[in-house]
């Protein structure tokens, strides 16, 4: 907090005079970085379309409402589907991301290298979206709910790891070193030292990613893996907005709904 | 842990306590686990011969993979990469900028109930919908290209950031707050002398790391026609062109761990 001598009268300010230069600049650094992005995006962007928007938007509510709400019945089963890939696709990544998360842990894993080669893994997971993995998986398998699943495996996986191998590596000595002491063997220690401390905040994490998976299961569907978003893709490319309101309608059901249970387990365990 | 034999020796036993009390209803939640997999994994449809097709196609892109060709549709690629970063700016700024008021709206301790729910409203619309849909809107009101792109991930900027500073805001030390007021200063003055400086560290913590996310979500918001790389990625796995998709897929992996990298390095420093 500097004070300085004005016209003879100590005066508080909130920053000295470097910091405010260095406020400045910055601000002056960020601007000029903004208006450069701002003008390649304006350069690709068909401004007259853009003044049009509120038409759109008027047009666009018109042909949304009423929604045809018989066209529910053909969605039963994407609905079931979405529900079982964001499942079943956790599922899938808990299981692998489990003994992952103890190899990547400083004070579980086996051998440096092998923690390297783990977070390797949790970090090339992580760092690819689902709908572009998605997008590989498509090309290998088809189209279909099953690249889904394994498209949501393969990118909680990484997520999963993560928070659980932060978890591990908070843990509490003492129990650990309690269940040595009596002689246990190493699976006996993991087992009863080392799972109940993290079992709570695995839960947890589980429970959160699958909440975040219903949210990205229901868009894989546009590039082909399957579950509602291949309907709302037909139903957008034949311009059927009467049905993409129905969609977005469910949509929002099964991801409130998701989200509340998820809310309510979370709760229940901490 | 203990032998059979040592059971019927001594009297006390000790076996772990169930996770779910009652016990009956830890035995319905795994009876209806049980159910639930078998009803879904009997109606999945799997189109088996095509997955074993699959295992010849993985060979051959994993090969393409291994060979990223940049130079094929360098202009394509270059141009999307470009795209992607400058909606990740721009939409992680004002992102950054909106969600300070609505933020602070949304904090019960200092904004009024109407205003409060309005915000919370807001907040709440803007987390419901995946990115790809919410991309799938604004496509529709202002056309294909970046701008949707930008106006996308804005929206889900601030659902995250407000929801965020907004929960930082109600925990703050209410000492600061009292001291300033004591002095007879107004509302903005009582912000930026009391509330500002509590959560500023943490608020511009957040906008790094939600930067972090924006530049990955932009790599996958072109698939619906929002800009950026994403279209460029599907054209490529749609002609089958792995080696480019493959080059693509470096280029997205290497930036978003060179930002992910110095950004935990910038919020190190801050906090």
């Amino acid at each position: 907090m500097p004070v300085y001598q004005v016209n003879g009268e100590k005066s508080w300010q909130k920053y000295s005079a470097l910091d405010r230069f260095r406020i400045a600049m910055g601000w002056l650094i960020g601007f000029i970085l903004l208006v450069v992005c701002w003008q390649v995006i304006s350069r690709n962007t068909l401004w007259f379309l853009v003044w049009d928007a509120p038409k759109h938007v008027a047009d666009f509510v018109a042909r949304m409402f009423p929604p045809r709400w018989g066209y529910i019945n053909e969605l039963w089963l994407p609905l079931w589907d979405t529900f079982n890939i964001a499942t079943l696709g956790t599922l899938l990544a808990v299981l692998i991301a489990i003994p992952l998360s103890f190899l990547a842990a400083q004070n579980t894993t086996p051998h440096p290298i092998v923690r390297q080669a783990a977070l390797f893994v949790i970090v090339t997971s992580r760092t690819i979206n689902s709908l572009i993995w998605a997008l590989i998986l498509v090309a290998l398998l088809g189209p279909g709910s099953l690249a889904g699943m394994f498209a949501i495996m393969l990118r909680s996986v990484g997520f999963v790891g993560k928070l659980l191998y932060e978890q591990i590596e908070e843990i509490s000595r003492e129990p650990v070193e309690a269940i040595t002491a009596t002689g246990a063997s190493p699976a006996q220690v993991l087992s009863y030292g080392i799972v109940p401390q993290v079992l709570p905040a695995f839960v947890g994490i589980s429970v959160f990613r699958w909440d975040i998976n219903i949210r990205e299961s229901a868009v894989l569907g546009l590039v082909g893996a399957g579950g509602i978003g291949m309907k709302l893709e037909s139903s957008v490319n034949s311009l059927q907005w009467f049905q993409v309101s129905v969609i977005f309608a469910c949509i929002f059901l099964m991801v409130f709904a998701s989200e509340w249970v998820s809310a309510r387990i979370r709760k229940a365990i901490i | 842990m203990t032998q059979p034999s040592q059971i019927q020796q001594s009297s006390i036993t000790w076996s772990p306590p169930p996770w779910i009390r009652p016990v009956w209803l830890q035995w319905l939640v795994i009876l209806g686990c049980i159910i639930y997999l078998i009803l879904a994994l009997s109606t999945q449809q799997v189109n088996w011969e095509r997955v074993v097709a699959g295992g010849e196609r993985a060979v051959r892109m994993v090969s393409d993979f291994l060979r990223p060709d940049f130079t094929a549709r360098q202009r394509d690629v270059w141009n999307g990469i470009l795209e992607s970063l400058v909606m990740t700016v721009v939409a992680s700024v004002l992102g950054f900028l909106i969600s300070i008021p609505i933020g602070f709206g949304a904090a019960r301790t200092i904004s009024p109930l109407p205003i409060y729910l309005l915000c919370r409203g807001i907040i709440a619309l803007a987390r419901t919908f995946q990115e790809v849909i919410v991309a799938i809107l604004f496509v529709i009101v202002v056309g294909f290209g970046p701008l949707a792109g930008v106006l996308t991930l804005s929206f889900t900027t601030i659902g995250f950031l407000s929801k965020l500073l907004a929960e930082k805001i109600e925990e703050i030390d209410p000492a600061p707050l009292e001291a300033i007021r004591a002095t007879g200063a107004s509302w903005l003055q009582l912000m930026d002398y009391a509330v500002l400086p509590q959560v500023m560290p943490r608020l511009i913590g957040l906008t790094i790391y939600r930067f972090d996310i924006n530049l990955r979500e932009s790599a996958i918001v072109g698939i619906v026609g929002a800009g950026g790389i994403g279209a460029t990625l599907e054209t490529a796995f749609d002609r089958y062109e792995f080696r480019t998709a493959g080059a693509i897929l470096i280029i997205i992996i290497a930036l978003v761990m060179v930002t992910e990298w110095s950004s935990t390095l910038i919020r190190k420093r801050l906090l």
